[in-house]
């Protein structure tokens, strides 16, 4: 008996619908305070391809992705042998038993759970559409039946999507849910030994996805210029900045926009649009992922060398080149870091759930502007695309933005004369001005050489003088970005290393160690250049694994880079086949190069074989 | 303040002063780094007396370009005003996201043939899709020059180069581009022409939307020669003024006559008047598919068609499009912006 600590996958086929019946899943598990997540494994296509949902709920708020599922519901007859073959032993298979499932599929330690679900929808509705429509829905009222979903739940989250306006959709989805959920009742035994039961109502809780979450910080933060051109996974940011700007952003009196949307031509446009801004003095930025970022590297080395503020949003997936657009990695950290031709260096924002990705917008622009540079917030598509269950965010009404060092116009009034690159204050921040605020302000913006009164130079002296000062900024910015996230187990003397949409399988995989007597030490990175603590923790363990996912190991590249450690002191654990991380990957990564004496036990029952632990 | 020698800036107490007080001398920047008898240096003067003609104070001017000789050319003109050298071909965007963010400036763009028809062709079109409040002037030389005189995309099917086979391949008029494009102010000029050249830079500046004007501007020293159809003697010589435009500031009288019929006075958005003057009767300038199929039709007899050559009725400009607000977005109070703790909360509740 599994009670609120197992996982299941629904296999569908692209363009049907089943999106929001998942989401409905997903919602409805959430208000019985069960914590829960979802992973949309979906494809670069519009209609047709296979794609799947994958929710796991976990009473210990365990909710990385798992690969192990002990239910599927196969709604897709062209993915039906991976489906049977990826099932846990002893494991449920749900089918749509309109048409029989081949024999050939068969495995006897699993059950299957035959459901007419076309047929039963195909005569109670009319029309291609909503038959097809309502097959989701059908089975959405089967999986309550079987594992014990409230119903009633399910029923008020379908009146809030429908409302009363229409009526004869909600009516058609009561019909549909109460179908499947009929004859599961009649026909099998419910519910199944993985159920649901609830839990504490989740008042701190919300269900988000990590691009509005982001694009909900770029409002608070005050943004006013956005710039883009649609790629995956980062679309749905900009889309978002759009509603809330129309919900948030609209003069009362005059109904216009205090804010502006520029659907670029390209990626190297909307890097332009976005600096131009920043360098007139509105707060902009750019939602993007890997192939944006590399279309714009350009100009964000002018960005760099001119000094000027622009956030990026990069939600990564995986590359090289095109890659594969709709699955998930860490792949662009070198990218970032030092994006552009020349010796660059660029402050990193790793947010690691929505929270987070809320919350790091807001700083992004706070970092940008202070130190007049660009900031990446990488973020990625598991992080931005899928609905997480995280705390509600905050904001505290004192806060202002930190627009750095702007001079005013009565300032300028003040002063003989304005040097835009000059160090007045010694902490390697020279004082910017704005276009049209006053004549002693003006400047040419520039990205060839300059010295530091912002004219244009040859001379190496004067060259090396700005780009020296430049290298101090960006390594003041260190103390600037979130602090890294310490865990620690007593005696532990290995510590993990991780980044952002690791953190939950990274979490478990340390809690799962410690309680079989092998604790570590954790610390999540959340921002670059690093922090002295992180040199630190690096120091204080005598075995460090770095947990990331791309090929490369490119954040402990980044680690011994920025620390001076032997890359090789440090283990790494890359896991970069587009999901996002496991627990076992992570458990399994980390006993596979550590020499123990009871490293073997530990893989073997990471891998399920119950075996005596040695403690 | 540039590696040249700085000239004084001394006012002389004669110099003319304009309606805010300012000489032409507030108008101009540092010293040239062109080649001497560079036309871009003609466009700049000419650049600098539109301004101070039209009164603006230059710190309410933004100054954009690209990269290349042309692109140098804003720090040669209104040192007071702000300016951003952006990377080749990139100066559009540049000027997209500064007017998104300040609308209450005035922006001018310098871009040449290499910088806008080849590595920025795409940001040059999408400009003027997206109609930015600017006014871009292109100083067409038909090559590029800083990397020694390669063939640009501008230049002429048959012009011969200093050294080399002529071109073969076809040129990219940006006129008619900007036809084609749908820009609402079109004009061509020529650097020798300062009479012609400053009433259009004028018009543009007081044009509501993206105005283009692409300026003939001889490259002294790679394609002034014999067989270049880009030289001053090729394009005084086959240049063909078919409207003359005289420009107007708003409240002054229009001295300026020509006879009835031959002559159309045009109210910009800021209550200025430009007249075009139609010196061939068979041209309108309001006529977007005729005024295309005649300058092809010249471009056939190898004449260079000149002159302010379309100006259509203001389209919305992007702000316009976008419905943004009369303040400058940059200047939004922060709590204009931010919705604050309260409406955060109620969000919140909506991802329950």
């Amino acid at each position: 008996m599994k009670v609120n600590d197992f996982a299941f996958r629904i296999a569908t086929v692209n363009g049907t619908g089943s999106a929001s019946a998942n989401g409905l899943l997903m919602q409805a598990i959430f208000r019985m305070g069960i914590p829960v997540s979802g992973k949309n494994v979906f494809p670069s296509n519009i209609q047709g391809l296979p794609t799947w949902y994958e929710i796991r709920v976990n009473h210990n708020g365990y909710t990385a992705r798992t690969p192990e599922f002990d239910l599927v519901v196969a709604m897709n007859s062209s993915t039906y042998d991976r489906d049977v073959a990826d099932l846990q032993p002893g494991g449920w298979l749900i089918h749509d038993s309109t048409w029989p499932m081949p024999k050939a599929l068969d495995r006897p330690d699993i059950t299957m759970l035959g459901i007419p679900l076309a047929g039963m929808c195909n005569e109670a509705f009319e029309g291609s559409r909503e038959r097809i429509l309502m097959k989701n829905i059908a089975y959405v009222g089967a999986l309550a039946a079987l594992i014990d979903i409230d119903l009633g739940i399910i029923e008020q989250l379908l009146e809030e999507q429908f409302g009363t306006k229409k009526r004869a959709l909600l009516d058609s989805n009561y019909r549909a849910l109460r179908i499947g959920y009929d004859h599961a009742r009649s026909s099998f035994d419910c519910p199944l030994p993985i159920r649901l039961e609830k839990m504490a109502p989740p008042d701190d809780w919300i269900l988000i996805d990590g691009n509005t979450a982001a694009a909900l910080g770029c409002v608070y933060a005050g943004a006013t210029v956005g710039a883009w051109y649609p790629i995956t996974p980062s679309t749905s940011l900009m889309d978002a900045f759009r509603g809330f700007c129309e919900r948030f952003r609209k003069d009362p009196d005059t109904g216009k926009n205090r804010f502006i949307v520029v659907q670029a031509e390209d990626e190297l446009s909307a890097a332009g649009i976005v600096i131009g801004a920043s360098w007139a003095g509105a707060r902009s930025f750019t939602p993007t992922s890997g192939p944006g970022i590399s279309l714009m590297s350009e100009f964000i080395g002018l960005a760099y060398y001119a000094e000027v503020p622009a956030v990026f949003f990069n939600v990564q997936r995986t590359g090289p080149s095109t890659g594969m657009p709709t699955r998930t990695q860490q792949g662009d950290l070198l990218l970032c870091a030092f994006a552009s031709h020349g010796d660059t260096k660029h402050p990193l924002l790793f947010p690691a759930d929505p929270y987070e990705a809320f919350h790091f917008a807001v700083d992004a622009f706070d970092i940008a502007e202070r130190f007049q540079t660009p900031v990446f917030v990488l973020s990625d598509l598991d992080i931005g695309m899928n609905d997480w269950m995280v705390r509600r965010f905050q904001w505290d009404d004192a806060r202002q933005p930190d627009r750095g060092k702007v001079l005013t116009a009565e300032q300028l009034d003040e002063i003989a004369v304005f040097h835009r690159y000059l160090d007045v204050d010694g902490d390697h921040i020279a004082a910017r001005t704005l276009p049209g605020v006053h004549p002693k302000g003006a400047y040419l913006n520039r990205g060839s050489g300059h010295n530091k009164w912002g004219a244009y130079t040859e001379d190496s002296d004067e060259y090396i003088e700005v780009v020296d000062r430049l290298k101090r900024k960006i390594q003041s910015v260190a103390d600037a970005v979130p602090a890294p996230v310490v865990r620690t187990n007593d005696g532990a003397t290995i510590g993990v290393i991780s980044i952002g949409g690791c953190d939950g399988a990274v979490i478990e995989a340390v809690d799962w160690l410690a309680n079989r007597g092998m604790p570590t030490d954790y610390m999540r990175v959340r921002g670059f250049p690093f922090p002295a603590s992180v040199r630190e923790f690096i120091a204080a363990h005598a075995i460090v694994y770095v947990v990331e996912q791309n090929r490369d190991a490119q954040l402990r590249t980044l680690l011994a880079l920025e620390t001076g450690v032997a890359v090789n002191s440090l283990r790494s654990v890359c896991r970069y086949g587009g999901l996002p991380m496991s627990r076992k990957a992570v458990v399994d990564g980390i006993l596979e190069q550590l020499e123990h004496p009871a490293a073997g036990a530990l893989l073997a029952d990471n891998h399920g074989a119950r075996m005596e632990v040695p403690v | 303040m540039t590696t040249s020698i700085a000239k004084p800036r001394v006012r002389h107490p004669g110099l003319p002063v304009n309606a805010i007080g300012l000489t032409r001398r507030d108008y101009e920047g540092s010293m040239s780094t062109l080649c001497a008898g560079c036309g871009h240096d003609s466009i700049t003067g000419a650049i600098i007396r539109a301004f101070f003609e039209l009164d603006i104070p230059p710190h309410r001017v933004a100054k954009l370009s690209g990269i290349g000789c042309s692109s140098k050319t804003p720090t040669y003109f209104l040192r007071e005003a702000h300016g951003f050298n952006a990377v080749h071909g990139r100066m559009p965007s540049i000027g997209t996201g500064a007017s998104a963010a300040r609308r209450d400036l005035v922006y001018i763009g310098v871009s040449g043939d290499g910088d806008s028809l080849s590595i920025g062709l795409g940001q040059f079109c999408h400009a003027i899709r997206r109609n930015v409040q600017m006014l871009y002037i292109l100083e067409n030389n038909g090559v590029y020059g800083l990397t020694k005189g390669q063939f640009s995309a501008s230049a002429d099917i048959g012009s011969k180069p200093k050294r080399g086979a002529p071109n073969r391949q076809a040129p990219i008029d940006p006129v008619l581009l900007a036809l084609t494009l749908g820009a609402t102010f079109i004009a061509r000029s020529f650097s020798g022409d300062k009479e012609q050249l400053v009433p259009i830079i004028k018009a543009g500046l007081r044009h509501r939307g993206f105005a283009f004007i692409d300026v003939i501007s001889p490259c002294v020293t790679f394609n002034d020669h014999e067989g270049s159809t880009k030289s001053y003697s090729f394009t005084r010589n086959h240049m063909r003024e078919v409207v003359h435009a005289d420009f107007v500031q708003p409240q002054t009288e229009i001295s300026v006559s020509y006879a009835p019929g031959e002559s159309t006075a045009v109210t910009m958005h800021d209550g200025s008047t430009v007249t075009l003057h139609k010196i061939d009767n068979n041209y309108d300038p309001t006529d977007r598919d005729a005024a295309y199929a005649y300058i092809r039709a010249r471009q056939n007899a190898d004449e260079v068609t000149t002159g302010l050559l379309y100006l259509g009725k203001g389209a919305p400009e992007m702000h316009d499009t976008e419905n943004t607000v009369d303040t400058p977005l940059a200047e939004l109070p922060f709590d204009q912006l931010c919705p604050g703790s309260i409406a955060l909360g109620q969000l919140m509740d909506r991802y329950r």
